[in-house]
């Protein structure tokens, strides 16, 4: 069982009470109408599917119910950090300093 | 309280002593979600006569009145059936722009009491209970239905549960009851 650190209710908790939500940090366009087809169909369906380092949104469904977002590793499954919605992109060095405070998402037996 | 829809009225689950574990329909009370703006939380105090919890999962409770904070804008209260109306009327006199929903009939509470309690509750949930602070309180999966959790004492734990789920929790509870009776 992974334990996901939940950033508003401040605790690990148990990977069954959220949902994956998805690719974070993607914004909308502020004048859908403008936007070429291309560009509307890399919006909605293009992402970056890194092998490595993934910035993505999570909800607690089952908690607070809020959504967030997690620094994962999509090859060891390790979380590196997590953080509330509308916070910006962590640099690298916040997510080594996360990384190395505490060891959250560490999987377990 | 609709008490021809409710599954478990008067049940209980006797365990092998009841120190060791006992396992009760919790009595009705009124309940209420309520859904306000963090920075009103005051006023709503105010409102409900008991201090809402500023932090998620903590618990406040005078008098009869509970209230649990459920998420950053979300808090349970809990209060004897006969002052619901009254908590009604109280909200709808707060200025504050909020949501009060009369959630009583929606959900049962059950009461899970003595030494294994935690053990009971460790089978179907997936965090750590022990760890739980008493006078704390989470939503939470129960195998796979949606609870809250409340730990009143370091040996009682209230579930509260959505009616149509809670023959699911109970079916659960009543086998690991026999487990822990056996001492398997």
């Amino acid at each position: 069982m992974l334990l996901i650190r939940c950033p508003y209710c401040e605790a690990e908790r148990p990977e069954v009470e959220f949902t994956y939500a998805g690719e974070a940090h993607i914004a909308r366009p502020a004048d859908p109408s403008a936007l070429s087809d291309d560009e509307w169909r890399d919006f909605l369906f293009i992402r970056t599917n890194p092998r490595g380092r993934h910035f993505e949104r999570w909800r607690h469904m089952h908690g607070c119910g809020r959504f967030f977002n997690a620094v994962r590793d999509t090859v060891t499954d390790k979380f590196a950090m997590t953080y509330k919605a509308g916070e910006p992109r962590p640099s690298d060095e916040e997510i080594a300093l996360a990384g190395s405070a505490t060891s959250v998402g560490e999987a377990r037996p | 309280m609709l008490l021809a829809n409710h599954p478990l009225p008067g049940k209980t689950i006797p365990g092998d002593t009841a120190s060791r574990l006992s396992i009760r329909a919790a009595e009705d009370t009124a309940r209420f979600s309520l859904r306000i703006d963090p920075a009103a939380v005051q006023a709503a105090g105010t409102a409900f006569g008991t201090p809402l919890p500023t932090r998620i999962g903590g618990m406040t409770a005078t008098g009869g009145r509970s209230a649990l904070q459920l998420g950053p804008d979300e808090w349970m209260l809990t209060a004897p059936v006969a002052e619901s109306d009254g908590i009604a009327d109280a909200f709808a006199a707060l200025q504050e722009p909020h949501s009060l929903v009369d959630v009583g009939h929606r959900e049962v509470g059950i009461l899970v009491e003595g030494e294994a309690a935690a053990l009971a509750l460790r089978s179907a949930i997936a965090f750590d209970v022990e760890a739980m602070a008493v006078g704390s309180g989470c939503r939470t999966l129960f195998d796979k239905a949606q609870i809250v959790l409340v730990r009143e004492d370091e040996n009682r734990f209230r579930i509260v549960v959505w009616r149509s789920f809670a023959d699911h929790v109970w079916g659960l509870l009543q086998a690991v009851s026999r487990e822990i009776a056996l001492g398997i």
